[in-house]
């Protein structure tokens, strides 16, 4: 089994951080890590090959210092890494960086694609699924379990209110990984060393013909939320409020 | 307990590579979701969480700027940012990997016969087994070299017989390396396996410091040893001191560690603490002059620390850089917890902070491994050439 991992850098989750100057995106100067749930589909594919065998191969679509969450999945043992690499690269929309992963990766032949279910910054969750339909193959989405059955993988999805899916798709197929459903590893000191001699290849995005200006949705505008305190006296006999709070609860702030 | 967040007011982070970034951020998120949680119970109790040892070794923690033996074969930096990352939570933790990798698979590693390599290196590497190095004995501390522990050859064994103190992992560890007098009266080490009839090992108590390591003291009595667990290289104390050498480069980094917990602890206390007229206590010039000395000092350990790395990676840095780094970084990191934990007011005292607990270890690494003075006179050796320690 070939599986390719999309993997993201983001802001770390406790960062904080500072919109940029021109109020499109934030400014640079924090830290970034691996987004959550790519940890999780990278754990996912290392473990479908410990137990059935094949490569595992990380993509990540970043400026340069993303190539450090390839480092980090080299070192917890992906075999080898692409980095798709460009100034601009994290202000790609979701379909533009699925169109730059579809053009990197146009030479090779992959069993699965692993990405997470969404990322930890713009959060759209749609980049795997555009590059399922870019590349023309199934894909399915929030994927708790992954097995091999006949004629291709057998998965378990998550939907709302605590039910699931079970569902079998051919290969090739994209499958979006969702958190928490392995634990992660660490990457140990001999991986980091021998991850020095693993390939990682840089493709450049221009040259696959990728910019943003290929993005279909664009940020209007990024602002920290403001905090607005209201209070409101619901009066009149307790049985009318009690009715109004529970219509409120229910239909306005939609938390019963 | 608040969640530590970098401290870097240099841009320190750009003097590391990619991979010494990643050596760092790998051990930071192992040592923050197993040792964080767990680490003031272990210090209340005075346990040592040795459930913890064989996924250390996993992770490549013993041994690490070793080649070979399953070591990871990290550089000095690297090695240096584990230490960091790892007494950023406990002295007692970075004492247990600093003893297992600088004073016995080092030795091991450099003067010992292949055959001694073979048989330890890998399982002290895994931490299948302890070790521990007894060189302090109870009337030689500073002074090491007028040690009473004598090691004398009877055929194909040697006999042992002495006391040695202040131990650490002395009552857990499989082997000991033991220096002693042999009939020559030459300082030599030992591999001494922990089972031999005569040999024991008895825990010291009543410690207020490094509560999460264990010490103990050794007693030997015609302990006997095949002549060959003599280490072949290790002839003279000069020996012992090169191992001491290793383990005190890595201090230097770790004592790093524990400033920068101790720092950012008081930093984000004196954030959110409200006093006199609504302000923070961060908004008063003294707390500002306490924090602003800190961060000072912490900027400059760190790069002494990684200046003495990188000089130790070209083999060029010699015992007079790592003393001035050992006692410059462990005073340092003392001073910080120290004022740290005034910052934080009635809280400094209490384990719901990390900071008591630092600064109380920091009071055994500033006497271990050559105390804080004879680092001053190693120093003022070097630069007079004159030797004050008589
Ligand atoms: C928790 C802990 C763990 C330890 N682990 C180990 C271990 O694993 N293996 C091991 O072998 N040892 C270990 N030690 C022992 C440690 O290395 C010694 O405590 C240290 O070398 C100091 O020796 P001492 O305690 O006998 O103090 P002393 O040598 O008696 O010194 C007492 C004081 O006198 C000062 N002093 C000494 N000589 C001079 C001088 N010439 N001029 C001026 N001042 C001087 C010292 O600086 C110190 O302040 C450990 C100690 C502790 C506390």
């Amino acid at each position: 089994m070939r599986i390719l991992v999309c993997v993201k850098q983001v802001p770390a989750k406790d960062a904080p951080i500072k919109v940029a100057g021109d109020g499109a995106w934030i400014r640079e100067d924090v830290a970034y890590e691996t987004n959550e749930p790519d940890a999780y589909a990278l754990e996912e594919a290392l473990r479908q090959r410990e137990a059935h065998g094949g490569e595992v191969v990380a993509l990540t679509v970043g400026p340069a210092r993303a190539a450090q969450v390839l480092r980090e999945a080299l070192a917890k043992g992906a075999d080898r890494a692409i980095h798709v690499a460009g100034d601009d690269a994290h202000r790609l929309d979701s379909y533009a960086a699925a169109e730059a992963i579809a053009r990197a990766i146009a030479g090779e032949k992959f069993d699965l694609i692993f990405t997470g279910l969404q990322s930890e910054d713009y959060g759209y969750g749609q980049t795997g699924v555009v590059l399922a339909e870019l590349l023309g193959i199934a894909h399915a989405t929030i994927i708790m379990q992954v097995q091999p059955a006949a004629g291709g993988v057998r998965v378990k999805r998550e939907l709302e209110n605590g039910y699931f899916q079970y569902l079998n798709l051919p290969l090739p197929a994209v499958l979006t990984i969702q958190s928490g459903i392995n634990k992660l590893r660490y990457a140990t000191l001999m991986g980091i060393k021998q991850a020095k001699s693993k390939p990682l290849a840089t493709v450049a995005l221009a040259d696959l013909g990728v910019s943003p200006s290929l993005n279909r949705q664009s940020v209007a505008k990024l602002y920290v939320p403001v905090k607005t305190k209201k209070t409101e006296l619901l009066e009149g006999p307790a049985k009318e409020v009690a009715a109004q709070l529970a219509a409120r609860l229910k239909n306005d702030l939609r938390v019963i | 307990m608040l969640k530590f967040r970098d401290v870097d007011f240099i841009g320190f982070a750009s003097l590391l590579s990619d991979n010494e970034r990643l050596v760092r951020d790998s051990t930071r998120q192992w040592a923050e979701a197993n040792l964080t949680p767990i680490i003031e119970g272990c210090a209340r109790e005075g346990r040592f969480p040795r459930e913890l040892v064989p996924e250390m070794g996993r992770l490549g923690l013993f041994g690490a700027n070793l080649h070979g033996y399953g070591c990871a074969g990290m550089s000095n930096v690297e090695y240096g940012l584990v230490m960091q990352e790892l007494e950023r939570v406990d002295s007692g933790i970075r004492s247990f990997v600093s003893v297992q990798s600088a004073l016995v698979m080092y030795p091991i590693f450099a003067f010992g016969s292949e055959e001694q390599k073979n048989r330890w290196l890998p399982r002290l590497q895994s931490g299948e087994a302890i070790g521990c190095f007894g060189l302090t004995e109870p009337d030689f501390g500073s002074n090491p070299g007028g040690m009473r522990t004598r090691a004398r050859r009877q055929g194909d064994e040697y006999v042992l017989n002495g006391e040695k103190m202040w131990i650490t992992s002395g009552s857990i560890a499989h082997v000991a390396v033991v220096w002693a007098k042999d009939d020559d009266n030459v300082v030599s080490g030992f591999l001494v396996e922990t089972d031999r009839p005569g040999f024991r090992a008895e825990d010291i108590h009543g410690k207020y410091s490094l509560r999460a390591s264990v010490t103990s003291s050794l007693s030997f009595h015609d302990v006997r040893i095949p002549a060959a667990n003599r280490l072949p290289g290790a002839t003279g104390l000069k020996h012992a001191l090169m191992c001491l050498n290793q383990a005190r480069y890595g201090i230097g980094w770790g004592a790093v560690g524990a400033a920068m917990q101790c720092y950012d602890t008081a930093l984000q206390y004196s954030l959110f603490r409200v006093q006199f007229g609504g302000k923070p206590l961060a908004a008063h010039q003294l707390t500002q002059e306490k924090l602003a000395g800190m961060i000072t000092e912490i900027s400059k350990a760190q790069l002494l620390a990684w200046h003495v790395g990188r000089l130790k990676d070209q083999n060029r840095a010699d015992h007079g850089h790592i003393s001035m780094l050992k006692r410059n970084n462990v005073a340092m990191a003392l001073d910080v917890a120290r004022t740290a934990r005034d910052m934080l007011g009635a809280n400094g005292i209490a384990d719901e902070y990390p900071i008591f607990r630092h600064m109380a270890n920091l009071e055994s690494v500033k006497t271990y491994e050559g105390t804080h003075d004879i680092h001053t006179l190693a120093i003022g050796e070097k630069v007079t050439g004159i030797a004050a320690f008589e």
